[in-house]
Order: C-alpha cells, then structure tokens, then sequence
C-alpha cells in the first residue's frame, strides 16, 4: 500500500495509538497531569527540532531555530492581541513569515558553512532576542502576556474546532493539537526525505560542488530547505506561545536554540524520526531528573556526555528491531 | 576620546587571550568548544578559592588555575574527544558532546562554588590619572598588561619551539603532520590542554577585576565564537584581530550609545552577520575553514 511496508504501517499505527490512546490512558490512571505539560512541550519541541534536522540533511548546522521560534511566537501573539485575528489563522502566518523572514537572511548567510554556518545562526539567536527587546511592537522586556486561548472556528454554522477557553481540560486538548501538528510535521518530513527534492539534498550533504556540477541548482534548494525548516520553527514557536499564554523576549534564547540542535545529534543525524526521539529523552529525561534536585543538570549532562561517547552516531544508531525506527 | 582608547584596548586584550584558547582548539580538532565559557568561569574559581579564599600570592594562584585547567583539557580530550572523533560518522557529532560537557562543567560549577557572585581583594590600589582625559585603576593596567604579555608568550612558544612548530603543522593538515612523524594523538592533547589552560588564564586574571559567577560562562562563549569569527576560525592573528576589534567596538558602542541599553550588541551582532555574509571566512580565515 502506498509504497509502505506491513511492518512500517504496523509501527505507524502503532505509534499513533500510542500518544493518542495510551498516553491518556496511562496519564489517567496514574494522575501524574503534569505529564501533559512536559510531553506537550516535547511535540512543539519536536516540530521546531525536524526543521533543524532538515537543514543538517543539506549539510549545514544550524544553531539558529530558537531565533525562528521566536519569530513565530511573536507574529502569532501580535497578530492574536493587537490585531485581533484567530489564532489558527495566526498559527500559519506565524510560521509563513519565520519563512520570508529565512529566505532574506538565508540569501547572504547561506553561502556560508560548516562551522562558519553553525555560529552565524548562533549570533542570529541573539540578534532576533535583542531586536525584542528593542522594539516597540514586541514590548520589550516585559513581553506580551495577555494572550487568549484559541478561539474556537465554525464554517457555515458547523463547529470545527472547539473553543479552548470554554473547554475544562485545555491540557489534554492542546496535547492532541501539538500531536497532530507534530505527525503532519513529520508526514511532510518524511515524504519530502523520500520525494526528488530529497535526494537532491542528498546530493548537497555529501558534495556541493559536485551536486552543482551535475546542474542542482544548490542556491535553490538551499533556500527552499531554510524556509522550509523555519517554518517549522515558527509553527512550533506559535504553538509554544499560544499554550504559555505570553511571550517574552527570553521565551527562545540561544540556550534553546543549542538544544534544538542536540536534539538532532542525539536522535540520529541519519534519521527522519530522530528528532523526534531525541527531544522525547532530552526533554522528559530532564523532567523526570527533577526528583534529584541540584544533582538534576550533574546527572543529565554525565548522561548525555555517556551516550555520546558510546554512540556517536546517535540513539537511533543502535537498532532496536524494526518496530522502533518505523 | 582617550579613555574610550583605553577601554578598548584593556578589553580587547582580554578578549583576545579568550578568542586564542578557542580557535587553538578549533584548528588542531575541528572542535567548536561550547565549553569554552565555563572553563574561563572554573578558572576564575581556581584563582578566586586560593588568592581570595587561601591568602596564597596571586601568581602562584594564576598558575593554579593554569595547571588545573591544563589537566582538565588533557583528560577531556584523551577520554572523551579524542574516542568520539575516531567513533563518529559525521565530525559534527563533537559539538553535542561540546554542548554536554558544557552542562556538566556548569553543574559541577554550581555544586561546588555555588551560584554567588566571587570576588577577590584587589591587587594592586589606586588609580592612573591622566588630567582626567584617561581614568584607569592600576590593576586594570595591570591585568591589561599581563594579557599582553601572555599573548605574546604564546606567540613566541607557537612559533620557536619544537611543540609549536608540531601543533602548526597539526592546524596546516592532520594528515600530513602524521606522515611528517609528529605524534599526533599526543599534540592533540597538548593542543586542548593548552587552549583549556589559556581560558583558565584569562579567568583567573579577570576574577580580580568582574569577579567570577556561575552565570558568566555561556556569554562568555558566545562572545569568544564572534571573536572568532570576525577573525576566522582556526587562525591565531586572527583571533587575536577580533579580540581586538570586539573589545574597540564594545568600548566605543558603551561610550556612544550608553543611554540605549542593549543597543550596542545589536548593533554589533547586525554588522557582523554582514560582514560575514561579504566576507565568508573572517578576516584572515582559509575559505570554507
């Protein structure tokens, strides 16, 4: 069917009932709510983080996705309070302008690589968060913080989506939107790997000068794949925004932007779904550590330094038998 | 016009010790050292425990926090740098365990230090005064003028002697070096030890002046990557050049635009991302590093 394999569509299914099944079942039954919040935060995280990997698929390194986040927060807030549209319609535009707003940057910086590439987008962590803070529009330091729960959509008289405010459990309600966008995020991920466009990136991680010798157009493409990746990184920073109600200047810092990338590295460069696993340990490993109190950031960082010691080439990189990696 | 002069030329020498520890790691790994931040903190905390805490004389304090650090970057490279780099497929999986040692370096930080801003008694009292036109406490010239001479110290050592011309020719071609009969397992870690060892300098010189916390670590870095990268990454002149050019930048930016806050760094960071964006690889950088 379509191409896939029993075995993949069965790990699909599988992975689907999964979040959207027995995750509320097992967060029911033992009543830890709190979990939502974290695994919420995780499938934002995890959007924000495919764009990475995408711009690691072309060979670049990109410490530059929590400026995009931040980006796609702020357009969806302004737009949300100052100008009074819904927030669904704002989720799109959020991360349709982190694009233009990749495509101008990209233009000059994209020519750059390597580590050049990694510390450029860095200092662009910075410079959006500073922009921020200097900006009139975006209230400074002190942030918007009045941001309404997404309102609910109606076409011709027929609810579509309910109105958050209005609902009881927002929780679990934001949990399955974040979970939805982060399967549609993936399925285009997936099938963008596996489409033409996929393989030209191909072409790119391994030699650009070759791939452009054989008529890639490498500008193009690069372009393309950096828009493409910040609006992830705008979605996921709209979403993000949205759940936390505000947004501050400091909401996405280079911090942030740092972890987008580790997230990469620690699921698998080599892997669609690696980001996706990567956040998953990073984030709730964090979480669950918070038992530990100030030994929490010791135990983490001795964690991370062993699985990279041991697996260089990330989690993914050990297989598990093919249910794991779909 | 004279003090802004003076400012600058007392941060960018700072910044320019910080700038050689990075890019000297960078050249002979291909490591960008995330770390780098929190090994000039641990310095300061060397220095600050046995000057401030132990009544010990401040050079011998100095060079504490040389040796500790120098040891530190010899077992991270030996036992954790060095294996990933044989084990990885992709050279950019270092930057992850960069990252993680980052954090650990942090935590251990706040474990034993804690999270509370250190300072040391002064060095040296008084203050210069020019006719008012250049105001500078003596231990600023002081710090100013040991930052200068361990450059230049370390110029020396890189060009005149054995271990030197070796880590060079390591930066030029790993390969070639090899070839050449240099032992290059071994100057790998002198290298890291080396670049540790200057951070941990600069952090024990500066603690005298800004003091030391927890916090400073991770700006640190960040400022160090521009340095870095205004000069080009992996060339010594170079770092040395944006050390300078930061520090002249940041002085005149503070001097000029003092009542706009934050200003300065935007405006910093805007005109580097183009003149980056015009000349790629930094002002003495090799193309594509």
């Amino acid at each position: 069917m379509l191409g896939f394999t029993s075995k993949q569509l069965l790990g699909v299914g599988i992975f689907l009932f999964a979040i959207f099944i027995g995750v509320p079942l097992i967060i029911g039954a033992t009543g830890r709510w709190d979990f939502y919040f974290t695994l919420t935060s995780v499938a934002l995280l995890a959007i924000a983080s495919a764009g990475v990997w995408l711009t690691f698929y072309i060979g670049r390194i990109n410490i530059g996705q929590g400026a995009f986040a931040l980006i796609g927060a702020y357009v969806s807030a302004i737009l949300v309070v100052k100008a009074g549209w819904s927030f669904w319609i704002s989720l799109p535009a959020a991360g349709l302008f982190a694009a233009i707003v990749a495509i101008l940057i990209g233009l000059p910086i994209l020519r750059l690589r390597g580590v050049y590439f990694a510390m450029i987008t860095l200092v662009l962590t910075q410079v959006v968060t500073l922009t921020a803070l200097a900006l009139p529009i975006t209230n400074g330091a002190k942030g918007i913080s009045n941001i309404p729960l997404p309102a609910g959509i109606s076409l011709f008289g027929i609810p579509i989506l309910p109105d958050f405010a209005a609902m009881e459990n927002t929780k679990l309600a934001f949990y399955y939107t974040a979970c939805i966008i982060m399967i549609l995020t993936y399925a285009a991920l997936y099938r963008l790997v596996n489409s033409r466009l996929g393989h030209l990136c191909r072409s790119m991680q391994q030699n650009e000068e070759l791939a452009s010798s054989i008529g890639v157009n490498i500008a193009y493409i690069r372009i393309v794949i950096f828009a493409i990746s910040s609006f992830f990184g705008g979605l996921g920073g709209a979403m993000f925004g949205s759940i936390a109600q505000s947004v501050y200047p400091s909401s996405f810092q280079v911090a942030d932007s740092v972890n987008f990338m580790l997230n990469c590295f620690l699921g698998g460069l080599g892997y669609v779904f690696g980001p996706m696993l990567g956040t998953l340990v990073l984030y709730f490993g964090w979480d669950l550590l918070f038992e530990f109190g100030k030994y929490q950031m010791l135990i983490y960082s001795t964690i991370l330094i062993v699985i990279i010691r041991f697996l260089p080439n990330g989690l993914l990189s050990v297989r598990f038998g093919k249910g794991g990696d779909k | 016009m004279e003090q802004i002069l003076a400012n600058g030329v007392y941060l960018g020498s700072q910044y320019a010790m910080i700038a050689l520890g990075l890019t000297l790691i960078f050249a002979l790994m291909n490591v960008l050292n995330f770390a780098h931040g929190q090994m000039y903190v641990i310095g300061g905390f060397v220095t600050y425990t046995f000057y401030g805490q132990w009544g010990v004389p401040f050079v011998l304090a100095l060079v504490m926090s040389c040796v500790t650090l120098a040891i530190l970057g010899a077992l991270i490279e030996r036992f954790l740098f060095a294996p990933v780099i044989k084990g990885s497929a992709r050279e950019e999986s270092t930057m992850l365990l960069a990252a993680g040692i980052a954090f650990f370096l942090d935590a251990v930080i706040l474990l034993v230090f804690g999270e509370k801003q250190r300072g040391v008694p002064k060095i040296v009292d008084g203050v210069f005064n020019w006719d008012f036109r250049i105001i500078m406490p003596y231990d600023r010239i002081l710090i100013c003028v040991l930052a200068i001479l361990s450059i230049v110290t370390f110029i020396g050592l890189m060009q005149y002697t054995k271990t030197g011309r070796a880590l060079r020719a390591l930066a030029q071609d790993r390969t070639a070096a090899q070839l050449m009969g240099v032992n290059v397992d071994r100057y790998s870690m002198i290298g890291f030890a080396l670049g540790a060892m200057l951070a941990g300098l600069v952090g024990g010189l500066l603690v005298t002046i800004t003091g030391v916390n927890l916090g400073m670590g991770g700006p640190t870095s960040i400022k160090a990557f521009m340095m870095v990268m205004i000069g080009g990454a992996g060339v010594i002149s170079g770092a040395i050049w944006g050390g300078i050019i930061l520090g002249f930048m940041e002085a005149i930016g503070l001097a000029l635009l003092y009542q706009y806050g934050d200003i300065t760094y935007l405006l910093i960071f805007v005109s580097l991302m183009i003149f980056l964006a015009i000349r790629p690889q930094g002002l003495m950088g090799k193309p594509w590093g």
